[in-house]
């Protein structure tokens, strides 16, 4: 397990994994298990009939950590992956999952996944899936996350996806659905460079009474890079949602960005705000009398907007 | 030793030329608090920011401590000990009051002590701020009490402050007229304040009264705060008669 300078540096990046994981974890590397380890609490099974696993966390499990990174090392490798979370009532848990390619070859390598959680009656989550691609192959690093949500009555979800570099085209697709009194938290950082594309669709459903959606999605498109974002908040209930796009557009990129909201409900709240500019002249000007140059300051500027 | 040699600045407007300084040279010596004061629109801001680098004089010299910084970017100028307190301060999204701090002190490893001293020294407690970003969500009187702040961790030899009073309550200014007496009597930096308030006017070595580009006056806050209330009612025909009539 972990055997590789890559191995550990893409775990490091992606799951910010140094050593064994403690608690449950699932390493997939190549389309194969490099290591597994269940919990007293937290178990985890093959899918017979597709490739992926299930996770299945107790009622009542609270504090616990399961690590589900994939790496992806050989070049020309693609996968679809289907993977079941069953979080049961009342429990209070991180999943902290997330993808690495090393491509060196001249082969596309590609990375599908679908997520989908099933968070049982008060249950908590936090889920954390950061993106991230590295070697100086012509091949293309390719991922494609689906995740889809059902959140109980007073469930809770705080999702972070976090794409760092070297992903040269994604396709993210994230479904939500809230009960009464439910709440999903999307947190999206999202950079792109070189000829990269990157496309993100969004749908919080808000079906429950008193359910509550916020998008907070920040993104920063450099070079030639392309975005589009398409997150969208419904109200079918009394309920509050807020959905708010703010990205920093550089080089000759281009992004689009098409909030949109649905209330069928009177007792709907929802807003959207977007935004689309370049760095402030008045922030690296600020930086420069601090001492930092042209490009310390717009570095800086940049791991800030998307910490 | 701050000098201004023969400074000017012109921008060229409807196939004119538009003078917002012209032949400004003034001499501060170190470790003295000077504000300048004087009209709106009359180029204490651009005379500052040409100090700093933030705008390139079309003529004249700028030296400090004797070596010729005209020709040199803003960076340049930051790491020989001038800084900058905006008037109107930017916001950044994601970079907190820690982060800025920090920057600005120029150690990466900054102490919580010593980022609440900074932030004391400006009215504002740093268990509520500190991990706060500067975005929007801080007010006007927040966000420019914080670049103040800024510039006392810089603890640059050279501090210009724009307006420092401008959108800070009553309580917050009291604080900082006190800051500003503290670091003039410690000596270590010389100070150039653009103010209108009388509380920091009075606190200075010497006052320059920036109108029409030019020095109109220089002295003593006491030879200077008449001669602004003279000229304030010289000017506006409404008040002239007032005073008259009185």
């Amino acid at each position: 397990m972990m055997d590789t300078e890559i191995d550990r540096g893409l775990l490091e990046k992606i799951a910010d994994l140094i050593g064994k994981p403690v608690g449950a974890f699932n390493i997939r590397k190549d389309s194969g298990c490099d290591g597994r380890q269940s919990t007293e609490h937290i178990e985890i099974t093959s899918k017979e009939d597709k490739p992926g696993i299930d996770i299945r966390v107790k009622p009542g499990t609270v504090g616990e950590t399961c690590y589900i990174p994939v790496i992806i090392t050989k070049s020309g490798l693609r996968e679809m992956v289907y993977n079941d979370f069953f979080i049961g009532e009342g429990c209070d848990v991180d999943i902290v999952a997330g993808c690495g390619i090393h491509n060196c070859g001249g082969e596309e390598s590609r990375h599908d996944g679908v997520h989908t959680f099933y968070v049982g009656k008060g249950a908590r989550v936090r889920y954390t899936e950061k993106h991230y691609g590295e070697g100086d192959g012509t091949g293309g690093r390719i991922m494609n996350p689906q995740t889809v949500v059902y959140l109980e009555e007073g469930a809770s979800i705080q999702m972070e996806t976090v794409q760092i570099r070297g992903i040269d085209s994604t396709k993210r697709s994230t479904k939500i659905v809230c009960g009464k009194g439910a709440e999903a938290v999307v947190t999206e950082r999202l950079l792109t460079h070189g000829d990269q594309t990157a496309e993100s669709d969004m749908e919080i459903i808000l079906d429950g009474e008193d359910s509550k959606g916020r998008v907070i999605s920040r993104s920063v498109a450099q070079d030639r890079s392309e975005q589009v974002f398409y997150p969208r908040m419904v109200g079918n209930a009394p309920c509050f949602g807020h959905v708010q796009c703010d990205s920093i557009i550089m080089g000759t990129a281009k992004i689009k960005s098409i909030p949109a909201i649905t209330a069928n409900c009177t007792e709907a709240q929802l807003v959207h705000e977007a935004a689309i500019g370049k760095i402030a002249g008045d922030q690296l000007l600020k930086l420069e009398t601090l001492g930092l140059t042209e490009e310390e300051a717009e570095d800086c500027i940049l791991k800030g907007f998307l910490a | 030793m701050l000098e201004l040699k023969h400074l000017s600045y012109a921008v060229h407007e409807d196939g004119g030329e538009l003078g917002i300084l012209n032949d400004i040279s003034l001499t501060v010596g170190g470790g003295r608090l000077v504000v300048f004061t004087g009209p709106n629109g009359g180029g204490k801001t651009t005379l500052a920011k040409s100090i700093m680098g933030l705008v390139k004089p079309t003529a004249g010299r700028i030296l400090w401590n004797g070596q010729d910084v005209t020709d040199l970017g803003i960076t340049e100028r930051a790491k020989l000990g001038i800084s900058y307190g905006f008037q109107q301060p930017p916001r950044f999204k994601g970079l907190t009051v820690r982060d800025l701090l920090t920057l600005a002190s120029g150690d990466g490893t900054l102490s919580k002590d010593r980022c609440c001293q900074y932030l004391t020294r400006v009215g504002l407690c740093a268990n509520d701020y500190l991990d706060r970003e500067v975005d929007a969500s801080l007010s006007g009187g927040e966000v420019k009490r914080i670049e103040i702040a800024s510039i006392l961790a810089r603890n640059a030899k050279l501090m210009i402050f724009d307006e420092p009073e401008a959108g800070i309550d009553l309580w917050s200014f009291a604080r900082l007229t006190e800051t500003f007496e503290q670091l003039h009597a410690a000596g270590g930096a010389t100070m150039i304040i653009i103010s209108h308030q009388e509380r920091i006017i009075s606190l200075a070595d010497e006052v320059i009264v920036v109108g029409d580009g030019q020095i109109r006056h220089r002295g003593t806050p006491a030879e200077i705060l008449p001669q602004i209330l003279a000229d304030t009612l010289g000017t506006c025909p409404v008040l002239r008669k007032e005073a008259m009539a009185q």
